[in-house]
């Protein structure tokens, strides 16, 4: 190993090529990392515009701005916009800045399949957005695309889409490969694993999950994709088939990857509680272990997707007990987060209120969680907008509070300076309350009988349904603003001190920013 | 907020909101009429104040926390960062009260997929975009359509008390009495729920799933359609009228009649008029939602009828498709779903309407005969 870290000494000064080629050609985790999170940004924007035309044709009762083909197109890219593009490639993107400077490696392990994997994500994103301009329009079958609505009766694009999911796959698993060599092979001396930071570890975690699902998540595309081309009947019932099975592969894969998609998310909100607690995270070990049962437990409950879908009643309730288990290392991390906080010495600064919020509404979904676990209540939750409400809780809140809470505290270590904290602060505020008033009413509705993917509704949900788009539109322009502060934060402002939040732990505060582009030799083992 | 709301939304729309009228701010699930909507209601009242309880103290000590150990009122942070015994008792005390949760769930879920020993054997079909329902041992069935005008649905009409969620013929079942449902799909998976009943079962095709309920209080009981079924996944409510028992036999004895009426329909001679007159109706229920009212359809997936190759083409290729439907499309087989006196009157219809002259027709008896040959 110290071998490959003389050569990268003597490579100085070659530094990065010019121009549009630097990025192309770039093998630099730094570099890497922010191309992820502007795709992720990008991607972000575009799904929440389509979630603007959902939330604009449901303020009011009867259809007035697209057509029932339209809207669900609208639901279904962006659900898969969403969640392929902005929450999953915004973690790889935290964990290629992130890893290496917490580990104390010199860069990810294959950094050019790191440039690979990036590079396969906007091809595949360019693929999919695509279909919208083509005949019969793009998917429309919900981004759990169920069989044989996806099949037999899916639009002509639906090839197209299964090639994307296919190259995001690939990507995704590539990704996965490069966390896992590098924190297994890189780690500076004396680093155990009992001693990595939470966010690696739960990275380490996600990324043997993704290397578990992501092949599902293929095969049943390739399922589909025999389905509609070539004459099979996987999923047809006139030709043998089974359109249960699809469910089951799909949601084995499903419910591991809304893991995936909150477990890093978890690790951050580890490091910066403790940071603005001034206070070491308590129960490091049970939180380690806690993520590991998450994680595999995550294989064992898939069925609870599928509790209308006639399981057997064994079957049922065996699912129902998989998932009511998973309430107790999920209520241990967040038992963990409050006793950081207890007897803290609290400041609330952006990447406190995110996490402070975070820890709520997180919980919040957790509790509906809980509900739904209840199999004989999932009869009256299942589909409805008891359930939207259930996964944006988890998923706003969660990840994507998450990953803004992770922003502003990594952009000084980025960027050299400090983000506008007033601006940050006036992000959050208008996020958290524009968030709640969009979703909370959802679950009101989901309980008043509102089924999901609808895009027209009886009467008596009305008002709830104009309160949760007006505070939609109010969520989703606020992001704007946050591009503003990112842009700002970039181009200059405050000097950040090499450890900027002065709770905080770990190697990432001790090295200088924006190190040279060229990878910093370390002793390695 | 109600006020704001609507202004906001006359700002924004420039419409008024006679819909708001009727509208109100329900935030619970309703208990419903059945014991199993009951058991429900209660569970999830439950499971609910559990979780009430929870947040009451975890997010207590934490607003006490972010209010008492503040860096701008002093605090110094302790030192402690582990406790077994805390950490031992916060796994296992949530495990606790999730099995004590489990036990009631249990009882219920088993209670409710207990489909033996049913009065009434009532079979479910879901169809893109309708219910049909099929009382198995009377020897009847009918389908069950939305009858919300699409005026109100594109807002040029005000829009009714029951807004998406009245058909023209609801299931009626006897109150009383325990009712099975056994569904299935024609074509993709839907979903039969009844709110009120908790009652929600996928009707999956290749699949015959069960559910049951016994509905006390007489009334009407409206649903959905609850698994994205397509473009009308929205268009496709569920409505069941329970009936004390006497007016359910005679209703019965009705249906009875008017099967046997409709069978009669086929032997009878029909001029073009009568077909045409009886085409635009059956036209309009059975083949609007996909080719449109005016035969325009919506292409790729729905090809126009109006000048199209099939509707203006060979008689024998035009009954072929709408009897037998067309594999790997949309197009479903009509020739189970509909009498012969519909299916021959939607045929002569779109051959001579919207400007298609044709100007041939296809009889009842002729397609009851290529049924029969098949």
């Amino acid at each position: 190993m110290s071998a490959v870290a003389d050569t990268h000494a003597q490579d100085h000064h070659h530094g990065p090529a010019s121009g549009i080629s630097r990025w192309l050609l770039t093998t630099n985790h730094k570099d890497i990392g922010t191309m992820y999170l502007i795709f992720s940004f990008t991607m972000f924007l575009l799904g929440g515009t389509m979630a603007m035309v959902i939330r604009a044709e449901l303020f009011q009762p009867g259809l007035q701005i697209v057509q029932p083909e339209f809207f669900n197109q609208m639901t279904t890219m962006h659900g898969l916009i969403m969640v392929f593009g902005a929450v999953m490639p915004a973690f790889v993107g935290l964990a290629n800045w992130m890893i290496p400077l917490m580990i104390g490696a010199p860069d990810m392990a294959l950094p050019r399949m790191n440039n690979w994997s990036f590079w396969l994500l906007p091809c595949a994103f360019l693929i999919l957005v695509s279909t919208l301009f083509m005949e019969g329009g793009a998917p429309n079958f919900g981004w759990t695309f169920y069989a044989p609505l996806s099949t037999t009766y899916g639009p002509p694009s639906t090839t197209f889409f299964i090639f994307a999911i296919h190259i995001m796959g690939v990507s995704s698993i590539m990704g996965a490969i490069n966390v896992i060599a590098t924190v297994l092979n890189m780690r500076a001396p004396g680093m155990t694993l009992m001693k990595m930071p939470m966010f690696v570890w739960t990275w380490l975690i996600t990324a043997f999950l993704l290397i578990a699902v992501m092949p599902v998540l293929a095969g049943v595309v390739t399922m589909m994709l025999m389905d509609i081309n070539f004459g099979t009947s996987f999923f047809n019932a006139a030709g043998g088939g089974d359109p249960v099975l699809f469910q089951h592969v799909f949601w084995f894969f499903g419910h591991p990857e809304v893991y995936i998609m909150i477990l890093p998310a978890f690790g951050a909100i580890s490091h910066i509680i403790p940071a603005f607690s001034r206070k070491r995270l308590f129960g490091y070990a049970s939180m380690v272990y806690a993520v590991g049962a998450i994680a595999l437990l995550s294989f064992l409950v898939w069925a609870h997707h599928m509790f209308t879908v006639g399981v057997p009643v064994a079957g049922q309730l065996f699912f129902m007990y998989a998932t009511l288990l998973i309430a107790v290392p999920t209520g241990v991390k967040v038992f963990n987060w409050v006793a950081t906080m207890f007897r803290g010495s609290l400041t609330f600064e952006a990447p406190m209120l995110f996490a402070i919020a975070f820890v709520i509404l997180f919980s919040i979904g957790g509790f509906s969680g809980l509900m739904l676990a209840i199999a004989p209540a999932d009869f009256q939750y299942h589909d409805t907008y008891f359930v939207v409400a259930h996964f944006h809780y988890v998923l706003v809140p969660g990840a994507i509070f998450g990953i803004f809470a992770s922003a502003y505290f990594w952009l000084p270590k980025w960027t050299g300076h400090m983000y506008d904290e007033t601006l940050a602060k006036t992000h959050f505020w208008l996020s958290f309350i524009g968030m709640n008033l969009a979703f909370f009413p959802m679950h009101f509705l989901g309980l008043a009988g509102m089924p999901r993917r609808i895009p027209d509704y009886a009467l008596q949900f009305a008002d709830f349904n104009m309160v949760s788009s007006v505070g939609a539109f109010m969520f989703g322009s606020t992001q704007l603003l946050f591009l503003l502060i990112v842009v700002k934060c970039a181009r200059g402002g405050e000097k950040a001190p090499a450890n900027p939040w002065d709770g905080a732990e770990g190697l990432s505060g001790k090295y200088p920013h924006r190190r040279p582009t060229t990878p910093f030799p370390l002793p390695q083992k | 907020m109600r006020v704001h709301a609507q202004r906001a939304g006359a700002l924004l729309g420039g419409l008024s909101f006679p819909a708001l009228s009727f509208a109100d701010w329900t935030v619970n699930m309703t208990p419903g009429v059945t014991g199993t909507s009951n058991d429900i209601f209660d569970l999830h009242m439950t499971i609910f104040w559990i979780c009430v309880a929870i947040g009451v103290v975890v997010f207590g000590i934490m607003f006490w926390s972010i209010f008492a150990h503040r860096k701008s009122q002093g605090a110094k942070p302790a030192n402690f960062h582990e406790n077994t015994l805390v950490e031992v008792l916060w796994t296992l005390i949530p495990l606790v009260i999730l099995v004590i949760m489990a036990i009631p769930a249990t009882a219920t879920l088993v209670d409710m997929y207990d489909t033996t020993e049913s009065d009434i054997d009532i079979k479910v079909t879901g169809y893109q975009w309708k219910w049909q329902y099929e009382y198995i041992n009377e020897d009847f069935g009918y389908f069950s359509n939305l009858t919300t005008p699409a005026d109100q649905i594109s807002n040029r009409q005000t829009k009714g008390e029951n807004y998406l969620l009245e058909v023209d013929n609801p299931m009626v079942i006897p109150v009383g009495k325990k009712v099975r449902f056994l569904l299935t799909a024609n074509d993709v998976i839907h979903s039969w729920w009844v709110p009120d009943f908790g009652v929600k079962k996928d009707a999956i095709p290749g699949f015959i799933n069960e559910a049951w309920t016994r509905v006390d209080v007489p009334g009407t009981y409206r649903g959905q359609c609850t698994e994205l079924c397509g473009k009308n996944h929205g268009f496709m409510p569920v409505v069941v009228k329970a009936v004390p028992e006497e007016e359910y036999n005679t209703w019965v004895a009705d249906q009875k009649a008017a099967a046997e009426k409709e069978r009669e329909l086929t032997e009878k001679d029909w001029t073009m008029e009568e077909l045409m007159a009886r085409g635009e109706k059956a036209y309009a229920l059975n083949c609007a939602a996909c080719h449109q009212a005016d035969g325009s359809g919506a292409p790729p997936a729905f090809p126009a009828l109006k000048g199209g190759a099939i509707a203006t083409g060979e008689m024998a290729a035009h009954i072929d498709i709408v009897v037998n439907g067309k594999s790997g499309t949309a197009m479903q087989a009509f020739g189970g779903q509909l009498n012969e006196a519909d299916l021959a009157a939607i045929i002569t219809y779109e051959r001579n309407a919207w400007g298609n002259k044709v100007g041939d027709m296809v009889t009842p008896k002729e397609i009851f005969d290529y049924k029969n040959q098949q």
